[in-house]
């Protein structure tokens, strides 16, 4: 049991090594850009419809019964499903995994948008229009930068879910990194699914460690000191990091 | 319409694995999560160490840890008990942030009253804390219900069969009331456990009844889980 697993895993990484897997259209680098591109175009889509619809809700008010539990309710949504049932219809070209994937990421960019300018505290928001700041100058120079590291977390969920779903959509035939995946289970070829795995979940965590780090970085100076006043758990010394439950990433 | 009466059979049948996948990361997902929640709150170093485990388990993508747990653990890869884990570590990683956030936010006067009034740190856990933590982690377990019964699909790509088979099986003879019998299943299931977690709420927790501030924190509750994915 225990030498199978480490078989396997050295054979796992005897295949990452080849560097036959490392060249040509089915190779390696090929079907990283293949998935990031994916990924990115998704993603610029999804955040050109969301943001918009997050920032307007989020700063009117309006519209939030409509929006909310619609967002909550495409989550039930089987991701596979809609892929394939997109895929039945439009052909096995992009256009059925990039609509059905556009459709899965707005919910956590719509939400994240709202949430966060849900989140700026009101009279900061008084206390700015009777300096004289007006419905934009509100929303692009006092909402927005506050709500920054949400909106920034609702993107880096949207991305990892449109990472994780491009994985599984390889079964149409684009490439990305899936395709190993899908390559090896019909085969029962194991390195290369289990190297597969490894690449498709380095890639994800990587992208979250740098959507984290986003997050940190677009958090105001101000507010990242002017919370330490309000950490909520007893008596331990203040910190620069946020414990505050609204933060999405690990604080 | 036809079709589905006349592979009823088949269909209640994976139904069925489908529930069956998807109750026990649910449960086991709600269990684990509170006394780690605690733990996550009791000491300063936990929380950081235990949030940011949960956060890294979130980001891994599903069918590639579907694929990765067999040769980790030991078994077969068509063991369905790979899907159960993968969800379960999922199901905890989210029910972990909501139930540490949940009992964080119970207000410091109220269990210091508790503590005076006699309570000890058990009972006081369990019957002060707990419940009030209890809106949020039935917000928390209701994201963790949707979630988990929409990702039992996935499975059907290494072959652990729920109604997800419809979909693999739909799309390779290209018949739409098949995929069709697949979503509307699953969703059907999402909505059913969401129903019961609701009324099971009422009744564990009448004071939460149409409360002025209910709708209010169900919002933000509900948008939060919408940014954590």
């Amino acid at each position: 049991m225990g030498g199978a697993a480490v078989n396997s895993y050295s054979d796992a990484f005897a295949w990452l090594a080849d560097p036959a897997h490392w060249a040509g259209a089915t190779g390696i680098p090929h079907r990283l850009l293949e998935h990031l591109g994916y990924t990115g175009l998704t993603l610029l889509i999804a955040i050109a419809i969301g943001l918009p619809v997050g920032l307007y809700i989020g700063h009117t008010g309006r519209g939030r019964e409509i929006v909310v539990p619609f967002t909550g309710a495409l989550r039930a949504l089987p991701t596979l499903g809609l892929v394939i049932i997109l895929a039945l219809g439009l052909g096995t070209g992009i256009l059925a995994p990039l609509i059905a994937l556009v459709i899965l990421a707005l919910p956590p960019i719509i939400a994240g948008a709202y949430a966060g300018l849900q989140s700026v505290d009101r009279e900061v928001v008084d206390a700015a229009r009777s300096v004289g700041f007006t419905g934009g100058g509100v929303l692009w120079q006092v909402e927005v930068p506050l709500a920054l590291p949400l909106i920034v977390g609702g993107i880096r969920s949207a991305c990892l879910q449109v990472i994780a779903t491009w994985t599984v959509a390889a079964f149409l035939p684009l490439g990305g990194l899936g395709r190993f995946l899908y390559d090896a289970l019909p085969n029962q070829d194991y390195a290369q699914l289990l190297a597969g795995s490894i690449l498709v979940i380095v890639l994800a965590l990587l992208a979250d460690g740098l959507f984290a780090l986003v997050q940190r970085l677009a958090t105001p100076k101000g507010v990242a000191a002017g919370r330490t006043a309000d950490i909520r758990t007893k008596t331990h010394s203040p910190t620069r990091k946020d414990p505050s439950w609204l933060a999405p990433e690990e604080a | 319409m036809s079709w589905l009466v006349s592979n009823w059979s088949q269909v209640s049948q994976y139904g069925l694995a489908h529930l069956w996948l998807s109750i026990p990361p649910i449960v086991l997902g709600f269990v684990l999560s509170v006394p780690l929640g605690w733990v996550a709150n009791r000491f300063a170093l936990t929380r950081g160490a235990l949030l940011t485990i949960g956060g890294i388990l979130y980001a891994i993508p599903s069918l590639p840890l579907f694929a990765l747990l067999p040769s980790l653990i030991g078994t077969r890869i068509l063991d369905p008990i790979n899907v159960e884990i993968a969800l379960t570590l999922y199901a905890v990683a989210l029910m972990l942030r909501t139930t540490a956030d949940g009992l964080a936010a119970v207000s410091g006067d109220v269990k210091l009253s508790a503590t005076a009034v006699g309570f000890g740190a058990a009972r006081r856990f369990f019957g002060v804390e707990l419940p009030l933590a209890g809106p949020v982690l039935l917000a928390g377990l209701r994201v963790v219900s949707v979630s988990t019964v929409s990702l039992v699909t996935v499975g059907s790509v290494i072959g652990v069969n729920s109604l997800g088979y419809f979909f693999i099986d739909g799309y390779q003879r290209a018949f739409y009331t098949e995929v069709w019998v697949g979503i509307v299943g699953t969703v059907l299931i999402a909505l059913v456990f969401d129903t019961l977690l609701v009324l099971l709420g009422r009744a564990l927790m009448p004071w939460t009844r149409r409360g002025a501030g209910g709708r209010r924190r169900d919002a933000l509750a509900q948008s939060r889980w919408a940014v954590l994915r």
